[in-house]
């Protein structure tokens, strides 16, 4: 496969891989809580926090990259906050994985929304009574029958993650080693006089990643729900 | 000691029910919609009352007036749910451990689950999983068991398979039980003390012989419902006709079918429409109870007069139509025959001693 692909190809897939798993798992935890506060809590704002969730999905990907870069920016309102602790996101990997994971929310929150209104609250109940806190019975009995649909928000935001690029290469540019994602390879290669080779074996990669991802949450959910429904 | 109060308005309905109990099992009963479950859940922490105090043996876990509201998980209570609510994600053993390992040998043991400890919940049948829920409530080491219509979702024969469990566990566990229930049968079997409820009230409380025996409770009770609650002891077998004979305090009465061994004391429910009454000693009848009863009270019912009676020191209840009240001329102090169907009393209504 080193051999098959160049380089900077492979680089780019490298750099993907990273990008996406890091906006997966960092926003996995913050996922979870909005998936839980949409699907049981009932608060003033529910809906506010409802379309927030939703907004990166129906905004133009141009216009999320652009707010990211005013905010994010050194001199911008969260850069400046975060440059004196050594946190940058402008120009960085770690902004596309910023970007990537705003792009991907709606996407995890959903399924796992989902998972968590259909437990049945009156198992969550049977565990109160039966001395579990609020904490135990989330970890005990809503978190694992929700387990399938928990899988499938992460695998699906793992795979809207690798394919953004809008917002992507607003916010952080098309740096090659940094920035420079496969689908903003794909754009760089198809902007380059020959490049149609490297451009077309990143498509297939691509197009491999993505049914690898399709066919690992299909596995992986049927297995959950089988251990689940037994 | 139980002593509960609540009130809560749940849209057009209104809860305010207030009673106490004493050791034992107390009967919740009434129609669907009563408020049975609202009270239990109340005295569970699932449903906050407007106000009023829930105390359990010295234990106070809802009181308005004095701002205390313990939470669920800290009440200790062990809930038997109408539905078990097993979690289907862990084994039976894991299920029963969820709460806690308190006497879980004997807990065990008692309810018979040794061989289910391996399976999920969805390889049990409705009374396996039943005893189960039951398990998991006492394993939690409760300070009261609240069991919501825990045999209504079971057939007949599941019924009588769980029943003589229930029986044990009043009998062995010396926990308070609050049990929901609107089968008199269940009630009359299980039961010490009988809270009957109706429209979110309580009209009528106290023990179980008193309350099922009141010709006045027949009308909240239901006609066809009613019956009173003796205790009997087995006097005498017969094992050529199969025949079981039981004597009460005023007298001795034959049941079909082998009841137990001689000396054992079982309950007995008698429903109210299985007395006949005779002002003269009946001869030549094919029934073979007859046992001499004095009319202490009567009410007029829509559907006809109920009729309490005393037979030696038990309490019995008769229903007859009004033209044949007239026609025996029943008065209270009058003495009469009460004649019980020998195959009237269901085997669902044996019950074991208390």
């Amino acid at each position: 496969m080193i051999d098959w692909l160049g380089p900077e190809e492979w680089q780019a897939v490298r750099l993907s891989l990273k990008v996406s798993a890091t906006a997966v798992a960092a926003s996995l935890p913050l996922g979870l809580l909005c998936a839980l506060a949409l699907a049981k809590g009932r608060f003033p704002g529910r809906q506010l926090l409802n379309g927030l969730v939703h907004l990166p999905l129906i905004l133009p990907p141009v216009v999320t990259g652009y707010l990211l870069l005013i905010a994010f920016s050194r001199q911008g309102p969260l850069g400046s906050l975060l440059e004196p602790l050594g946190v940058s996101f402008a120009f960085r990997w770690t902004g596309a994985a910023l970007a990537a994971a705003i792009m991907a929310f709606p996407l995890m929150v959903r399924p796992m929304r989902l998972a968590f209104e259909a437990v049945d609250p009156g198992l969550e109940a049977a565990a109160a009574t039966l001395g579990a806190s609020r904490l135990r019975v989330f970890a005990t009995v809503t978190l694992p029958l929700a387990l399938p649909g928990v899988v499938a928000g992460a695998i699906l935001a793992f795979a809207k993650a690798m394919g953004e690029f809008g917002a992507t290469i607003t916010f952080v540019s098309n740096i090659p080693g940094e920035t420079r994602t496969i689908p903003t390879a794909i754009y760089a290669f198809l902007q380059m006089p020959g490049g149609e080779g490297a451009a077309l074996r990143l498509v297939a990669v691509s197009i491999a990643l993505a049914m690898g991802a399709l066919l690992a949450s299909e596995w992986l959910s049927r297995r959950i729900a089988r251990r689940v429904a037994a | 000691m139980i002593a509960i109060h609540v009130k809560k308005r749940l849209g057009a309905f209104d809860l305010d029910a207030e009673f106490e109990a004493l050791p034992g099992v107390t009967a919740l009963f009434g129609r669907s919609g009563s408020g049975k479950t609202s009270v239990i859940n109340a005295v569970a922490g699932l449903l906050r009352p407007d106000a009023g105090r829930i105390e359990i043996d010295g234990a106070v876990l809802y009181d308005r007036a004095a701002r205390v509201d313990v939470p669920v998980h800290r009440r200790r209570v062990g809930y038997v749910f109408q539905d078990a609510r097993l979690f289907p994600h862990m084994s039976v053993e894991k299920n029963l451990a969820y709460g806690g390992r308190h006497d879980r040998d004997r807990v065990i043991a008692m309810l018979g689950l040794e061989g289910l400890l391996e399976r999920r919940p969805a390889a049990l049948s409705g009374g396996e999983r039943q005893r189960v829920a039951i398990g998991r409530a006492l394993m939690s080491d409760p300070r009261i068991l609240l069991m919501d219509e825990p045999l209504s979702a079971l057939d007949a024969a599941r019924k009588a398979e769980i029943l003589p469990w229930l029986e044990r566990l009043r009998d062995e566990a010396g926990l308070p039980i609050l049990y929901v229930s609107h089968a008199a049968s269940e009630v009359a079997r299980l039961a010490t003390t009988v809270v009957v409820m109706e429209a979110g009230r309580v009209l009528r409380a106290g023990a179980v012989a008193e309350v099922l025996s009141d010709p006045a409770a027949v009308g909240m009770i239901g006609a066809q419902e009613a019956g009173a609650v003796v205790r009997a002891r087995i006097a005498g077998l017969d094992r050529i006709d199969g025949l079981t004979e039981l004597a009460l305090s005023g007298g001795r009465i034959v049941l079909p079918g082998r009841l137990g061994g001689i000396g054992t004391h079982l309950r007995l429910r008698i429903s109210a429409q299985d007395v006949i009454l005779a002002r003269e000693k009946p001869q030549g009848l094919s029934a073979l109870n007859i046992l001499p009863a004095e009319v202490t009270a009567l009410d007029e019912g829509p559907e006809g007069v109920a009729v309490g009676l005393l037979c030696g020191s038990d309490r019995l209840l008769a229903r007859v139509t009004r033209r044949s009240a007239r026609a025996l001329r029943l008065e209270p102090g009058q003495g009469v025959w009460a004649i019980v169907k020998a195959s009237a009393v269901a085997p669902d209504d044996v019950g074991g001693a208390v």
